[in-house]
C-alpha cells in the first residue's frame, strides 16, 4: 500500500484537513541551531487517525504542541507548508491561534490530575472554551452543555461532577473530563498527546475507546505516544519518529507487520510481552558475566533448594492517612519465592504492591503475618538482629535518582553497599570495577555523579549497587516504568542475565502485564490490597480465573501482529 | 469574587459529616491558638525574671530621676504594689490569672492599666499594619503577574526590587521618603499625625519590604507554574496567555504568600515601631520605645503579649483564607 | 569498555597556567553583579580590618567651625554637628558592626541548629514539643523579641547580639528541622537502611551533610539581615550608644538633624544597604551553586 492509497481512502470532503510538509523546530537562536523536530511532513483527512510514535527526545510532543502554535517561547520554526482546513496557518501569531484551539482543534494531555487546574470545578474547566470563544450562549445554557458533555464520556452523575474538584474523581472520571474539555466545542481535529500515560490498564481501555469514538464520529484524531500497543489499536497510518526524524512512516498494518525500518523493528521487539519470554529484547551479546566471575558466590551455594528464600504468610498492613482515617493497604497476602525463581507481583495503583515490597525488605512492619528469609525469622526480628542479613535480600527502585545521595559519585554509591566481607581499600574498589562491568557501564563512570547519568545509566548503577552484597533475593519496586522501551528492554535483559549468572531471585513489582509476563515465573495478581490470583505466569495472565484477572488481561493493548522472535539458544 | 462565591457555596452544600470535621478542625484550631499564647505569655515571663538587679531600686529611681540608695520603706512598698516579693510561682499564677482576664498589670512608671496604655495607642498601628498589608499584597500581585516567566525590561527591573527591598531598612527607606517628599517637596507633613495625607509614607515604607518579600516568594511559585501541564492545557482551549496568569496561576501561586501573611502581618506590626518613630507617628511605637528605654517591664512584656496575640489571629485568618483559596483542604 | 578513561585518572599537580585558566573560566561564569558585590564585600573587610587605609580624616577629631557640611570633595559623606567626617565615621564603625552582624548570626545559628536538629532528628514526641516551642517563639515579632531583651537586660552591644541573635533564631530552627525532615524521607536514606547501616551512620554520612548544605547560604544572607536588625534597634535608641562610630549609633545620633542634614541618616543606612544588598547578592550566587545545576549528558 502507498500513501496515495490511504489519502484516496479518505478522500470524503474537500481535501486534507492537515497538511503539513517539512516542519523543522529548534530551540536556541536560529532553526538550525538545536533542532528537535527535523523536517515532518503528513497530511491527514477527517475520520482518520494519525499516530506519531517515538521514545523520549524524539520530537513528538513538539511537533504535537506545533500543531496548535504552542511551541513555546525559545523555539524557532520553519515549514514548508502548514494548512489547516484549507486555511495556510504557517504564519499564524498567538492571536490567530487563539482563535483556532479549543474551537478548531481540541487538545487532550496526559495525566489530567496534573493537566486540570486543581483548584477549579471540573465544569468550569469543560467550559473554559466556549467562555474564551464566547459562544455556547447564557451562562444557564453553557453549564447544560457542561452537564451534557460529562454525560457523554461516560461520567456516572454528571450534575455533581461538574460542581467537583479534579481531585473528588476517579482517575478515570478526570481524563473523561479532560477529553469533554477537548471535545467542548466540537473541534474538527483532536490531539491526544499521550492521553493514557500514567493511567491503570482498565482505565486506559476506555479512554482509548472514547478516542476512537470520536474518529468514528469524523473527527481527525492525531494520537502521540510511546506506546506501540495502544497506537497499533487505532491508528489508520503511523509515524514513527527518533531524534527529531521521521524514520518511518505508512498504513498502521504495514508498519506493524513488516517494519522496513531497523529502528522501528527494534521497538517492536523490545516490547516485553507473553511471546518474548526466553528471548532477548535488546539487540547485543549477553553480558559475559561468567567470564568475571567463574566462581559462584559462597553465599549463594549452600541454601537449601527445599526452603523457600523469601516466604510472607498473611500480611496485613494499615495507614493512617492524613485525615486520620484508617485504611489496609494490604490485606491478607501470602507468597513464597524459591531459589533462582522470579516472582511478578502485578497490580494497578493503590493495589498494595509497593507495600507489599516494603514489608519484605522490612522497610515496614505488617501488622500481622509474618515474613521468614531463608527459613529464619525476618519481619519479626529487631532492626538491630536484622542488620548483620540486610546483605541476603536488596532492592532496586523504580526512580533511582532520588535513591542516590546527590553528593556521591558512582563508585561511592555502589561501595557503600559492598559488604564487610570484602577488605581494604584495593579490594573493593576491585569490586566496585567489577560490579561496573557486570552491568555493562564503563569504568570511567566510577567519578560520575548520578545527575550526568541517563535515566538508563541510573538503573545500571542502582543494579550493581544492587548486587553488590552478593544477596540472594533482589526486590525489584517498578524497575522499569520510568524508562523508554528501548532501555526499558536492556534493563530486563541485564535483570535476566544476572538472574542466570548469579542465581539471585526477584521479588519483581510491576503495573506492566507485559513485562512481569516477560520475565516471571510465577504470578501475584493484587487488587484493593487482596492477592486475587496466583501461579504460573503463563496460566495467570493467558488463563485467568479471577473475575479481575480477566479484566485486567483483557484491558491490555496489544500489537496487531505479534514479532516473531528466536528462542534463545541457551 | 466569584471564586469566593464558590467556596462559600460549597461550603454551605457540605455534608453534615463534612461540616462536623470542618467545625472540630476549627475547634482544634482555636485551642491551639490559646495554647500558643499561654505559652507565649510564660515564655515572656520566665524571661523577664532574668532581669538582673534590684528591680525596686529601679522602679524609685526611673521615676525619681536620680541614683540614689532607697530605703527600706521604700522598697518594701514598691515591692508590695508589683509583688516583687512573691514567690516566682506565685508571681506567675498571678500573672496568668491577670492575663485570663485581660489584664496586662500596671506601668512601672506611667502609673496606668497596661491595658488602657496600649487600647488608647493600638488603633493608629492597626490601621498602619492593615493598610500596609493590603498595599504590599497589590504590589506584590501586580508585578508577579506582569513579570513573571518573562524576560524583559520590567521583569529584571521587578527582581531587582525584590532583591533591594528585602534588603532595605525600614528606617533608612522611611527617611529618605521623608527627607525628599516631606522636607524637600514639601507634599507629605513632616509629623505624620493621624490624618489620611500622613498615613501615605508610612504605609509605602513598611509596605516595601513585604512587598519584595511575598513577590519573589510568589514569583517564583508562579514562575515554576507557568511550565506545569494544566497552564498549557488551559492554552490549548484558546485561553490567552495574560488569561491563563490571571483566571489560574494567580490563585496557585498566591498559596504561599498567604501563608506567609500571618508572619508578614507581625512584621508589619513590630515594623511600624520603627516607621512610627521615623514619621513621628502616632500609636503603640513610641510607646514600646519610651517604656524599653525606661525598662517599664509591664509594658514592654504587654506589648509584646498582644503582638503574639496578633499574630496568633493573624494566623487562624490565614488557615481561613487558605480554606477559601484552595478548596482541596476541606477534605483534609 | 574495561580499559579506563585516561582522563579519569587525573594527573597529580597540573600546571599552574592550568589552574589559572580554570580558575579564569570560572571567573567569566560568574554574573557580573556577583562580582560587584564581591568587591564592594572585600572594601567593607579592608574597612573593618584596617581602617587606616580608607579614612581621608580622623573619625574622632571634632571641628565645631565645620559642623554639619553637606557632602563634597574634601567630606564625602559631610560632617556631623560636631564637624567630624561622616565618611570616616562610617569606615571607623564597620567592625564593631561587621561583629555584631556576624556575633548575631552565630547566636542565631546555635540556636536554630540546637532546635531545628533536636525537632528534626527526633521522634515523634520530640518534634511535636521542640516544634511547638519554635512556634511559641515565631509568635513573637522579631524586633519586638529584641526590644523585651533589651528592656530586660539593658541596652548595649551584648545585649544586641544577644537578642537579634535570639529574635532571628526560630526563622533558623524551622528552617534547619524543614531541612533535616525532607532529607529524612528522602529515597537514598531509606536505600540505606535498606543495604543494613546503622542509624548513627546513616545520620553521619547522609542526613547532616545534605540537610546542612544549603544553610551555608542562609548563613550568608543572615548576616546582611541582622546587621539591619542591630542598626534598627540602635536608630531607636536601644543599641549601642552614640558615640561610638557604629553605623546604628551614627543613625540614632543623626536622627535629630534630619530636617537640616540629611546625609547624618542616609550615608550611614547606605553603607548598611550596600553591605546588605552584597551580602545577599553573593549569597543567592552561593546558594544557586550549591544547589547544582550540572549539565545532564546523555548516553
Amino acid at each position: 500500500m502507498s500513501d496515495i492509497e490511504v489519502i484516496g481512502a479518505a478522500a470524503q470532503d474537500s481535501g486534507p484537513l492537515v497538511r503539513l510538509e517539512g516542519l523543522r523546530v529548534s530551540f536556541g537562536r536560529s532553526v538550525d541551531d538545536r533542532r528537535v523536530v527535523d523536517g515532518v511532513s503528513f497530511e491527514l483527512h477527517r475520520g482518520r487517525c494519525l499516530a506519531i510514535v517515538g521514545e523520549s527526545g524524539s520530537g513528538k510532543s513538539v511537533t504535537a504542541r506545533t500543531l496548535v502554535g504552542l511551541t513555546g517561547r525559545r523555539a524557532s520554526l520553519a515549514v514548508d507548508r502548514f494548512e489547516f482546513a484549507g486555511r495556510d496557518v504557517s504564519r499564524h501569531g498567538d492571536r490567530d491561534w487563539r482563535k483556532i484551539r479549543g474551537r478548531d482543534i481540541g487538545f487532550v494531555s496526559q495525566d489530567a490530575l496534573v493537566s486540570l487546574d486543581q483548584l477549579r470545578p471540573v465544569g468550569k474547566e469543560i467550559d473554559e472554551a466556549a467562555r474564551v470563544h464566547r459562544v455556547g450562549g447564557t451562562k444557564a445554557e453553557r453549564h447544560a452543555r457542561v452537564v451534557e458533555l460529562l454525560d457523554q464520556v461516560g461520567v456516572p452523575d454528571p450534575e455533581l461532577k461538574a460542581r467537583q474538584l479534579p481531585h473528588e474523581l476517579s482517575g478515570g472520571q478526570r481524563q473523561r473530563a479532560l477529553i469533554a474539555s477537548a471535545l467542548a466545542l466540537d473541534p474538527q481535529l483532536i490531539i491526544a498527546d499521550e492521553p493514557t500515560t500514567a493511567l491503570d490498564v482498565t482505565v486506559q481501555a476506555q479512554v482509548l475507546e472514547l478516542l476512537e469514538a470520536a474518529r468514528d464520529r469524523g473527527k481527525a484524531l492525531i494520537i502521540i505516544s510511546h506506546d506501540l500497543a495502544v497506537v497499533s489499536r487505532m491508528a489508520d497510518e503511523v509515524l514513527v519518529m527518533r531524534d527529531g526524524e521521521v524514520v518511518e512512516r505508512g498504513v498502521a498494518d504495514e508498519v506493524f507487520r513488516n517494519p522496513q525500518h531497523e529502528y522501528t523493528q527494534r521497538l517492536l521487539d523490545a516490547v516485553p510481552s507473553a511471546h518474548s519470554r526466553g528471548a532477548r529484547l535488546s539487540p547485543g551479546e549477553p553480558s559475559r558475566i561468567s567470564a568475571v566471575r567463574a566462581v559462584p558466590d559462597p553465599a549463594v551455594a549452600p541454601a537449601d533448594p527445599s526452603v523457600p528464600l523469601l516466604e510472607a504468610t498473611g500480611l496485613v498492613k494499615s495507614f493512617r492517612g492524613p485525615d486520620r482515617v484508617v485504611r489496609t493497604v494490604v490485606q491478607d497476602v501470602s507468597f513464597a519465592l524459591g531459589v533462582g525463581e522470579t516472582l511478578g507481583v502485578v497490580g494497578e495503583s493503590g493495589s498494595g504492591k509497593s507495600t507489599t515490597a516494603r514489608i519484605a525488605l522490612a522497610l515496614e512492619t505488617p501488622d500481622r503475618g509474618e515474613v521468614l528469609l531463608g527459613g529464619q525469622p525476618w519481619s519479626a526480628l529487631s532492626e538491630k538482629e536484622r542488620r548483620p542479613r540486610r546483605n541476603e535480600i536488596s532492592v532496586i527502585y523504580q526512580d533511582p535518582l532520588s535513591s542516590f545521595d546527590p553528593r556521591w559519585p558512582v563508585e561511592r554509591i555502589v561501595e557503600d553497599s559492598i559488604g564487610a566481607d570484602v577488605q581494604g581499600a584495593a579490594a573493593r574498589r576491585a569490586r566496585v570495577e567489577e560490579l561496573l562491568d557486570q552491568v555493562g557501564l564503563p569504568r570511567a563512570f566510577r567519578r560520575r555523579r548520578p545527575l550526568e547519568l541517563s535515566g538508563g545509566q541510573r538503573q545500571r548503577v542502582a543494579i550493581a549497587r544492587a548486587i553488590a552484597p552478593r544477596p540472594r533475593v533482589i526486590v525489584c519496586d517498578e524497575p522499569v516504568s520510568a524508562l523508554d522501551v528501548s532501555i526499558q528492554a536492556q534493563v530486563l535483559d541485564l535483570l535476566g542475565d544476572l538472574r542466570d549468572e548469579l542465581g539471585v531471585s526477584y521479588l519483581f513489582i510491576s503495573h506492566d502485564l507485559g513485562v512481569v509476563h516477560h520475565i516471571s515465573d510465577r504470578v501475584l495478581v493484587m487488587s484493593e490490597g487482596l492477592a486475587v490470583e496466583h501461579g504460573e505466569a503463563d496460566d495467570v495472565l493467558l488463563r485467568p480465573r479471577h473475575e479481575y484477572t480477566k479484566r485486567l488481561v483483557a484491558a491490555v493493548p496489544r500489537l496487531r501482529h505479534e514479532p516473531v522472535r528466536e528462542a534463545r539458544v541457551a | 469574587m466569584s471564586t469566593t462565591v464558590d467556596a462559600l457555596a460549597a461550603v454551605g452544600t457540605a455534608t453534615p459529616d463534612r461540616r462536623r470535621r470542618l467545625v472540630g478542625r476549627a475547634g482544634r484550631r482555636l485551642l491551639g491558638a490559646v495554647g500558643v499564647l499561654w505559652a507565649a505569655a510564660t515564655v515572656t515571663f520566665l524571661l523577664q525574671a532574668l532581669m538582673p538587679g534590684d528591680r525596686a531600686r529601679l522602679i524609685i529611681n526611673q521615676t525619681a530621676g536620680t541614683m540614689t540608695s532607697p530605703t527600706a520603706e521604700q522598697r518594701a512598698a514598691v515591692n508590695a504594689t508589683y509583688h516583687l516579693d512573691d514567690s516566682l510561682f506565685s508571681q506567675y499564677l498571678h500573672y496568668i490569672g491577670g492575663l485570663a482576664h485581660g489584664d496586662l498589670g500596671t506601668s512601672y512608671f506611667q502609673h496606668q492599666e497596661v491595658t488602657k496604655i496600649i487600647g488608647d495607642q493600638i488603633g493608629a498601628t492597626i490601621v498602619l499594619t492593615l493598610v500596609s498589608l493590603v498595599l504590599a499584597w497589590a504590589i506584590a500581585l501586580t508585578v508577579t503577574v506582569l513579570a513573571a516567566g518573562r524576560d524583559n525590561v520590567f521583569s529584571r527591573l521587578a527582581s531587582g526590587f525584590q532583591i533591594v527591598s528585602a534588603a532595605v531598612p525600614q528606617y533608612w527607606v522611611g527617611t529618605i521618603l521623608l527627607v525628599v517628599f516631606s522636607i524637600q517637596l514639601g507634599i507629605f507633613p513632616v509629623e505624620s499625625g493621624s490624618g489620611i495625607s500622613g498615613l501615605v509614607l508610612p504605609a509605602i515604607t513598611l509596605a516595601l519590604p513585604v512587598a519584595g518579600f511575598l513577590g519573589q516568594v510568589s514569583q517564583d511559585e508562579f514562575t515554576r507554574l507557568l511550565d506545569q501541564p494544566f497552564v498549557t492545557s488551559s492554552r490549548t482551549r484558546g485561553a490567552s496567555d495574560l488569561g491563563v496568569r490571571i483566571r489560574h496561576v494567580l490563585r496557585h501561586a498566591a498559596l504561599p504568600g498567604v501563608t506567609l501573611s500571618g508572619w508578614a502581618l507581625g512584621f508589619l506590626f513590630s515594623g511600624a515601631v520603627i516607621v512610627e518613630t521615623v514619621f513621628a507617628r502616632p500609636g503603640i511605637g513610641g510607646v514600646l520605645v519610651g517604656a524599653a528605654t525606661s525598662r517599664d517591664i509591664p509594658l514592654v512584656t504587654g506589648i509584646v503579649i498582644v503582638s503574639a496575640a496578633v499574630y496568633v489571629v493573624a494566623n487562624l485568618l490565614v488557615d481561613v483564607a487558605y480554606t477559601i483559596i484552595d478548596p482541596r483542604l476541606k477534605d483534609a | 569498555m574495561s580499559t579506563a578513561n585516561p582522563s579519569f585518572d587525573e594527573a597529580p599537580g597540573r600546571s599552574r597556567g592550568h589552574r589559572l585558566s580554570v580558575a579564569r573560566a570560572y571567573l567569566r561564569s560568574v554574573p557580573i553583579g556577583v562580582q560587584l558585590a564581591t568587591v564592594v564585600l572585600i572594601v567593607f573587610l579592608i574597612a573593618a580590618i584596617a581602617p587606616g587605609l580608607l579614612q581621608t580624616h580622623d573619625a574622632y577629631r571634632t571641628d565645631l567651625l565645620s559642623g554639619l557640611k553637606a557632602p563634597s570633595g574634601s567630606h564625602l559623606f559631610g560632617t556631623d554637628q560636631s564637624g567630624r567626617d561622616v565618611f570616616s565615621r562610617v569606615v571607623a564603625g564597620t567592625r564593631q558592626s561587621l561583629q555584631i552582624g556576624l556575633g548575631a548570626t552565630g547566636v542565631a545559628l546555635v540556636i536554630g541548629l540546637l532546635l531545628g536538629v533536636a525537632a528534626g532528628l527526633g521522634g515523634r514526641w520530640t518534634d511535636g514539643t521542640v516544634s511547638r516551642f519554635i512556634d511559641v517563639l515565631f509568635s513573637f515579632p522579631t524586633l519586638f523579641l529584641a526590644l523585651l531583651l533589651v528592656s530586660i537586660f539593658g541596652a548595649g552591644i551584648t545585649t544586641t547580639i544577644v537578642a537579634v541573635g535570639v529574635g532571628t533564631s526560630p526563622g533558623y530552627a524551622r528552617m534547619v528541622r524543614g531541612q533535616f525532615i525532607t532529607v529524612r524521607r528522602a529515597g537514598y536514606v531509606e536505600a540505606a537502611r535498606a543495604v543494613g547501616h546503622t542509624r548513627s551512620r546513616i545520620v553521619r554520612q547522609h542526613i547532616f551533610p545534605n540537610a546542612i548544605r544549603p544553610l551555608v547560604a542562609i548563613f550568608t544572607l543572615g548576616v546582611g539581615q541582622s546587621i539591619a536588625f542591630a542598626s534598627g534597634l540602635a536608630y531607636l535608641g536601644l543599641g549601642v550608644a552614640p558615640p561610638s562610630p557604629e553605623w546604628g549609633a551614627l543613625l540614632d545620633a543623626g536622627r535629630q538633624y534630619v530636617t537640616e542634614a540629611w546625609w547624618l541618616e542616609l550615608m550611614p543606612g547606605a553603607a548598611i544597604v550596600l553591605f546588605a544588598l552584597s551580602v545577599t547578592v553573593v549569597g543567592r550566587h552561593v546558594q544557586e551553586r550549591l544547589e547544582g545545576n550540572v549539565k545532564v549528558e546523555d548516553a
